[in-house]
């Protein structure tokens, strides 16, 4: 029985969202047929749209069905850059933040190699946006921003970004915001319209819902170009025959993301605070990162991210899968190799400590008994872990 | 050998596929483990020449989940640039030419994996080198592989006692046509993936290539040309750089006259002080005897002469050879002639299949 700690990276389907892919599985239409399977089809998928709007607050029209985070990200960053710049070519500019998940910053990067000017207004030690950067880098020439990107909450560190204040700074010179909400979807109150940003993306498989599918919700009066052409299945943004199954489960699993979303958060913070607590009394060096203060304009309720000053987070990891626990390092990897979180690099650590971190992300099916059982693995695997970094020096000659 | 937890080292090759299946098999709890060793993964992408590229960690993690054992990577780049690459350079730098594979032995698999391997609680590491270790009364003995064709016994002749001792060959025994019937047996979908017999970080295969450019990019003070001399020093012509050329080489000395018997030439001894690569005839190649540094013994050093066969290179013959151990140098007595022994490469010593230790050339002997 594995103690599943890792749901940042995915979190498990509800049982009902299964059920309501399962009905849908075996029912054959397109959902742009014309005919009665083809309209039963779209039928599933318009009202999957108008239950994922309601439960986010946005209209039905600006929910564009993707593949994923990583689909919906490219469509914002680089459908936006490209709208905006085609209407004014003097905006070249795009502003962000450093600690983005790698398919906005992967996005930006290949932008940048294209003639966009990509610039990443730091942040603090927390992982947050340097909010008086950004006013300065946007203001320092706003006509040639062409798009913002902050993301909602940190994947590695859990830190909420001030995704209010960074959109009435962009909205007072008609920059459009976009923000990356896949891990807030479940986790933090969401509301597209409240929120006032002009695209947001969700995923699926973080909420409880199906793998591939997710959406970039995105105002009716923007554009982005679209990056996949075709049938133009969705507003002509996106192409692609609609995978009605995945849809229904999405639909499901965002209704009951958010319907149990505060309890939820109650019940992960109390999990989270004993888990980071529990650790450094066993591990007293330990550091916890990100932003520590409770509540949902600080931090994600089921983050726990820490160092352990001397380990390899990669042996860490290796020895809690050993006794069946299932975390992170919070790292992507490069060619399968585990690369220094650039989260960490970016909230001013240097490689060592970052390369010294492991993830906990707790989620809808985390218990007190798995937060027990790393407290009892972790001073024996961090034990372990520290022998084999010395181990590891490199020897002269 | 009781059921312990060990590390098997997988490179995305056959054989040390094989060889994780047969740990497995046996009881052991095994873990599986690709080692990437440079820095930038996407420039040693070539397909099956290397040993290091992302489609070897691919094939080393679809082989670790048909054998059902739990896979990791291990970012071993810094070390392995360190303690292989720097060494390699250096070593062509002063006019010698090193064998990385079994600096790799020494000091990244056998030491570095080796010894985080111990600390993380493991017991052994599982390659699938042809070698076969066997545990005697007094300690562990590295013997040769039962296919002499296959026998990787040289590149691991630098393994001490502490080593052998958490080391498992599983392949010992074994000829590799079995070791690719029994891949294909297991679902291994390596079976027929081609061998490695390049240097895994020369990714086109292409080392003078190679390292004109890592030689200057590292600021190495080296010679960028010189002339190619006879035993008499008479200039026959000119090199682009001492590093490029082995004791032996043959082909690609472009001397426009030809040698006063019409016999083809070889170099004979590489000076990078002054840049001068001497060549002459196949006879005046030959050795009698040589003296070799960085003695590793598998157990105690023999004291007094030693009557044994010598290899002096990785894919070389046996050679009858009286050795001598003086504290940090070796001597060697050929008593089969050598030809083209280069200076850098390890002579390893047997008596019968048994490796007792192995010594960097540094200097060889011309027959009378």
């Amino acid at each position: 029985m594995s103690v599943y700690l890792d749901h940042a990276a995915t979190t498990p389907l509800f049982p009902e969202a299964a059920a309501a892919m399962t009905a849908e599985l075996t029912r054959v239409g397109n959902a742009s047929s014309l005919h009665a399977s083809g309209r039963a089809a779209r039928r599933v998928v318009e009202e999957s749209r108008e239950r994922i709007a309601g439960a986010l607050g946005c209209r039905p029209g600006e929910v564009v069905f993707t593949s994923g985070g990583t689909e919906s990200d490219n469509l914002a960053v680089k459908g936006l850059y490209w709208a905006r710049h085609h209407d004014d070519p003097r905006r070249v500019r795009v502003l962000s933040t450093p600690v983005e998940h790698h398919a906005v910053l992967d996005a930006l990067a290949w932008l940048g190699e294209v003639g966009a000017e990509v610039e990443l207004v730091p942040v603090d030690a927390q992982g947050r946006l340097d909010l008086d950067a950004f006013a300065a880098t946007l203001e320092a020439d706003p006509g040639s921003v062409a798009l913002a990107s902050v993301m909602w909450a940190n994947n590695e560190v859990g830190t909420v970004q001030p995704v209010g204040e960074a959109l009435a700074l962009a909205r007072a010179h008609g920059v459009p915001l976009h923000t990356d909400a896949v891990q807030a979807l479940g986790q933090l109150p969401l509301d597209f319209a409240a929120s006032g940003v002009d695209a947001l993306t969700v995923t699926s498989h973080k909420a409880g819902g199906p793998h591939g599918v997710g959406a970039l919700l995105v105002r009716r009066e923007l554009a982005p170009t679209p990056l996949l052409h075709g049938g133009g299945q969705e507003r002509d943004v996106r192409s692609g025959t609609l995978d009605v199954p995945a849809i229904a489960g999405f639909a499901v699993a965002t209704e009951l993301a958010v319907a149990r979303q505060e309890q939820l958060a109650l019940s992960l913070e109390r999990l989270a605070t004993r888990l980071r607590d529990g650790v450094r009394r066993q591990v007293p060096d330990a550091v916890a990162h990100g932003d520590l203060v409770p509540g949902p304009d600080h931090r994600l309720p089921g983050s726990v991210h820490l160092s352990f000053p001397g380990c390899e987070g990669d042996s860490l990891l290796m020895l809690l899968d050993a006794r069946g626990i299932e975390c992170s390092t919070g790292s992507a990897c490069d060619a399968g190799v585990p690369q220094p979180s650039h989260v960490m690099r970016a909230m001013g650590h240097d490689e060592a400590t970052a390369r010294s971190s492991l993830r906990f992300s707790l989620g809808h099916t985390s218990t007190e008994a798995d937060v027990d059982a790393v407290l009892d693995a972790i001073g024996p695997a961090v034990e372990r872990a520290r022998r084999a970094s010395l181990a590891m020096r490199p020897v002269a000659g | 050998m009781p059921p312990r937890r060990v590390l098997a080292a997988m490179s995305g090759g056959v054989d040390s596929a094989v060889a994780a299946a047969r740990a497995h098999e046996a009881g052991h709890d095994v873990t599986g483990i690709h080692l990437a060793l440079s820095r930038n993964p996407q420039s040693y992408r070539s397909g099956a020449r290397g040993c290091c590229t992302i489609e070897d960690a691919n094939d080393a993690r679809r082989a670790a989940d048909v054998i059902g054992i739990p896979f990791y990577v291990w970012d071993l780049s810094e070390r392995f640039h360190e303690d292989v690459v720097e060494d390699f350079l250096d070593e062509y730098a002063a006019g010698r030419t090193p064998n990385p594979c079994l600096r790799c032995n020494e000091r990244i698999k056998f030491a570095a994996v080796l010894d985080r391997a111990l600390a993380l609680g493991f017991d052994a590491v599982v390659t699938g080198h042809y070698a076969t270790v066997r545990e005697t009364a007094d300690g562990v003995e590295l013997h040769r592989a039962e296919d002499m064709a296959k026998d990787q016994s040289y590149v691991l002749g630098v393994l001490t006692q502490e080593q052998l001792a958490h080391a498992l060959f599983p392949l010992g025994g074994t000829a590799k046509p079995e070791v690719r019937a029994e891949a294909a047996r297991r679902g291994l979908l390596v079976a027929d993936k081609p061998d490695s017999h390049d240097i895994c970080f020369v990714a086109d295969g292409d080392t003078g290539g190679w390292l004109a450019e890592k030689l200057r990019e590292s600021g190495r003070e080296v010679d960028s040309g010189g002339d190619l001399v006879d035993a008499d020093g008479s200039v026959l012509g000119h090199h682009e750089g001492s590093w490029r050329y082995t004791v032996g080489q043959r082909r690609g000395l472009r001397i426009g006259t030809p040698a006063p018997d019409g016999r083809p030439r070889y170099v004979l001894d590489i000076s990078p002080v002054s840049g001068t690569v001497t060549v002459g005839s196949r006879e005046e190649l030959r050795v009698d005897g040589l003296t070799a540094t960085r003695p590793r013994w598998c157990g105690a050093a023999p004291s007094g002469p030693v009557e044994c066969t010598v290899q002096l290179r990785a894919h070389g013959g046996e050679l009858r050879a009286v050795v001598h151990a003086r504290g940090d140098e070796v001597d060697v007595e050929l008593l089969d002639p050598a030809e083209g022994i280069a200076p850098g490469q390890a002579v390893v010593v047997y008596v019968g299949s048994r490796v007792l230790g192995s010594a960097t050339i540094a200097q060889t002997r011309r027959a009378a």
